[in-house]
């Protein structure tokens, strides 16, 4: 994998007496359900430290043809974990998301991995569940995550009504992931887009120039 | 309060709080949360006012250490008036943070401080200057401080604009402590809000139940 090459290549800082920091996706996550499916989103950086190891990073990672989990954290433990649970298989959003809060609880104390598991399934169609460190299990309309998200909160809430279409949700993980990846020194790159239904997964990128210009205040 | 102070050493103070102050056409805005706890634990004061006149038209918002802060504020009073004497004028916004900003420089290593000045004058008109923890003066347009502050840097970059009216830049801000005091489990209370402009100063007080809500199910 491209960004754990570049972590073994990464030259020690000699001067300050630092060690190699982990590879982690300090990040900010996104998921929002709509009547019929689900839209998220993600940021594209993965930084060792202050050096950015992977800025085209895809942290969106199918578990299962319609169900994607959303990765924040240590950039190890979550692809780790997201292989355990794809292994498995899970054709249901909600056993995804057991599964995951399943490794993440029983292993808390050596993982470092906040994770939403989102999809569509037949039974409940678009759902969105968050799996936060420590192995907490709930289900959410809309939730955020990573250490961009703090910064996004107060928009998101004010921003977010239930019963949106699945352009509005688009727009609304656009915005709210280009405001984080402004704010957060760990979130920046391309914005990942995928909006997951019933007729399937349609992905899309957001190059940095082509991110929506919202009103900066500096 | 031992492990609070540890904690304070390893993160660095921040008042449980949300400050905030916005300039519109003619004015400006600044307001607080109203909310004072111990170690996030105990709610010490529902209703105290974070938000200090410092002269007529020019108020203060106080981040970090509260006791560092009241100190240092009572200080720059003190000289604020003596200097207004001596000029035989208002005293300029930029005065008052630059009192500010030398008492929190000069003594960087004892106090553990910082400000956000907002006021009216004559000469600039609405201004607000922040002085950081270090004795930094900047100036901005609009700002925002406190620990329930992380939570709507979104917010404000996306909807803070410099040509607002006075009731649509109090509405902003309304809704900008109601976001964070709805995140951040120490900011909380009423809302303090001060709108200066050329007339004078105005205190609003919008209580919990007033303030809007967001999908607060």
């Amino acid at each position: 994998d491209v960004s754990d090459a570049a972590a073994r290549f990464c030259p020690k800082r000699s001067g300050s007496g630092m060690d190699r920091e982990e590879v982690s996706t300090g990040t900010t996550i996104m998921a929002v359900e709509y009547d019929g499916g689900v839209v998220i989103g993600a940021d594209s950086r993965t930084t060792t430290g202050a050096y950015i190891a992977n800025r085209v990073t895809d942290k969106l990672t199918p578990i299962h043809e319609r169900i994607f989990c959303c990765r924040s954290g240590s950039a190890a433990d979550t692809q780790a974990i997201a292989e355990v649970v794809a292994y498995q298989l899970a054709p249901l959003v909600e056993t995804a998301a057991h599964l995951f809060k399943a490794s993440c609880y029983r292993y808390r104390e050596e993982l470092t991995a906040g994770i939403l598991v989102a999809g569509w399934d037949r039974r409940r169609g678009g759902q969105v569940y968050c799996v936060p460190i420590g192995g907490m299990l709930v289900r959410q309309p809309v939730s955020v995550g990573g250490s961009g998200s703090t910064y996004i909160y107060g928009f998101m809430d004010s921003n977010y009504k239930p019963n949106m279409t699945k352009e509005q949700c688009l727009e609304l993980t656009a915005s709210a992931l280009t405001l984080a990846m402004e704010r957060d020194g760990s979130s920046g790159g391309v914005v990942r887009l995928a909006s997951i239904s019933e007729s399937g997964v349609e992905r899309r990128v957001i190059l940095g120039n082509q991110l929506p210009k919202i009103v900066s205040t500096h | 309060m031992e492990r609070r102070c540890l904690d304070a050493q390893f993160k660095g103070v921040s008042t449980g709080t949300t400050i905030l102050a916005a300039t519109f056409d003619g004015g400006v805005v600044i307001g607080s949360d109203s909310r004072a706890s111990i170690g996030g634990e105990y709610v010490s004061s529902k209703t105290i006012n974070k938000v200090i006149q410092v002269h007529d038209r020019i108020f203060c918002c106080m981040a970090g250490s509260l006791a560092d802060a009241q100190a240092v504020l009572k200080a720059a009073k003190f000289h604020l008036s003596f200097h207004s004497v001596q000029m035989e004028s208002q005293p300029q916004v930029i005065a008052a943070a630059s009192v500010l900003k030398d008492l929190c420089y000069k003594n960087k290593d004892e106090l553990q401080a910082g400000f956000i000045t907002a006021g009216w004058d004559r000469k600039k008109g609405p201004q607000i200057y922040v002085v950081s923890l270090g004795g930094m003066l900047i100036s901005q347009q609009v700002t925002i401080g406190g620990s329930g502050s992380t939570y709507i840097y979104g917010y404000v970059d996306a909807k803070y604009r410099p040509d607002m009216s006075r009731e649509e830049c109090l509405q902003f801000a309304t809704n900008a402590l109601a976001l964070a005091m709805g995140r951040d489990n120490v900011s909380g209370g009423v809302a303090h809000l001060v709108v200066i402009t050329e007339s004078g100063a105005e205190h609003i007080v919008v209580p919990g139940n007033k303030l809007p809500k967001f999908n607060d199910e």
